[in-house]
């Protein structure tokens, strides 16, 4: 029965979705150097941002359909770190279970041209790194559902 | 078939990134608009006859970076008004964000009472013409006899949160170095900003 228990408890953390890591960005930079024989899909949203409330369900689809086949989806909130039970919630009420985390640096210019030099700011905004990190490819628009399936489609992973 | 759709939406995705680098940049000179003021008044860049420059801000009600500079602002225009005027623009589609209409800018502007002209961008003609992408966006603009040169593009600090805690303050450095007559150190910088919500 204890092992059970245990084994349940594990289980649950394992599972437990929709926690928010408040992360620096030299964290996000690392994930985003690392090469691994996967494709990574980093939205850049928040819960202000209508648009990006819009799409963010077609990301959590994604996420569903190509878990399991070396697409990772992250997103990342630009809310404010104070915000994180909002961040949260919103997550919650969409039912996201992709990983999110937010983004607590407000010294944008600091690190905006390093995620991509033609990004003027505004979100939605997507980064797209193929496996091993031999490309990236960024988008500052939103997405329809069907415009974000297509371009994953073409991915092939 | 799904491939050719695929690569269409790819080639409209290049495209459109494409249109959108087209915008203005630093050094660039503008050309002079006309846009409804929230006093019902059309405002030009000619009618400032001694103004020095202008800190042109494309901003609007119902963004919270937005909000969160609207106090900076108008320290903005008490500080620098008479030589560099602030011109607010809204340039928002108010079908999406209705609170981004003409009836509630002047609202806003009579809660916060704003010192500057806060116009009305309807068309969205004016904030095309600047490639501007969101809210706030600003572009500090010097005469140079009767042209009107973009000298600075970006945001008016590295701080949106908290006024306090910024450390650069990118505006205001600007037009202390083109009041030396010195070179401006940054000229432009990027922040997170809420897109500008176009008409369909």
């Amino acid at each position: 029965m204890k092992i059970f228990i245990c084994w349940a408890l594990l289980m649950g953390l394992i599972f437990f979705q929709g926690d928010v890591e408040v992360i620096k960005w030299a964290a996000l930079e690392e994930y985003m150097d690392k090469k691994e024989d996967k494709i990574k899909v980093i939205n850049f949203w928040a819960t202000w941002c209508k648009p990006c409330m819009d799409e963010l369900p077609y990301f959590e689809q994604i996420h569903e359909e190509y878990k399991d086949k070396n697409i990772e989806v992250l997103l990342v909130s630009l809310d404010q770190a104070s915000m994180k039970d909002k961040v949260k919630a919103s997550l919650k009420k969409n039912n996201v279970t992709a990983k999110a985390v937010l983004l607590d640096e407000v010294d944008f210019n600091k690190w905006i041209n390093l995620v991509d030099t033609t990004w003027s700011g505004s979100i939605p905004a997507t980064l797209i790194i193929s496996k091993n990190n031999t490309s990236k490819t960024f988008y500052e628009r939103q997405f329809t559902k069907q415009q974000l399936e297509e371009l994953i489609h073409s991915l092939k992973p | 078939m799904k491939k050719t759709i695929a690569l269409l939406s790819l080639t409209f995705l290049v495209v459109s990134a494409v249109v959108l680098s087209s915008a203005y940049k630093v050094g660039d000179t503008i050309t002079d608009f006309k846009l409804k003021n929230i006093d019902d008044k059309l405002v030009s860049l000619s009618d400032y006859k001694e103004a020095k420059g202008y800190i042109i801000v494309f901003t609007c009600n119902h963004c919270p970076y937005a909000k969160a500079y609207e106090d900076r602002i108008i320290d903005l225009q008490n500080k620098y008004g008479k030589i560099y005027p602030v011109i607010a623009i809204n340039p928002n589609d108010a079908v999406k964000y209705p609170d981004d209409s003409f009836e509630n800018m002047k609202k806003r502007a009579k809660e916060k009472k704003f010192p500057f002209v806060y116009l009305h961008d309807e068309s969205q003609s004016v904030a095309q013409l600047f490639g501007a992408t969101k809210t706030p966006h600003v572009y500090l603009i010097q005469k140079e006899g009767v042209k009107n040169v973009i000298k600075y593009i970006g945001a008016i600090d590295n701080n949106y949160q908290d006024a306090k805690a910024a450390t650069e303050f990118y505006v205001v450095d600007a037009i202390a170095a083109l009041e030396a007559g010195k070179d401006i150190s940054i000229k432009e910088t990027k922040a997170i900003g809420c897109g500008i919500k176009w008409k369909e």
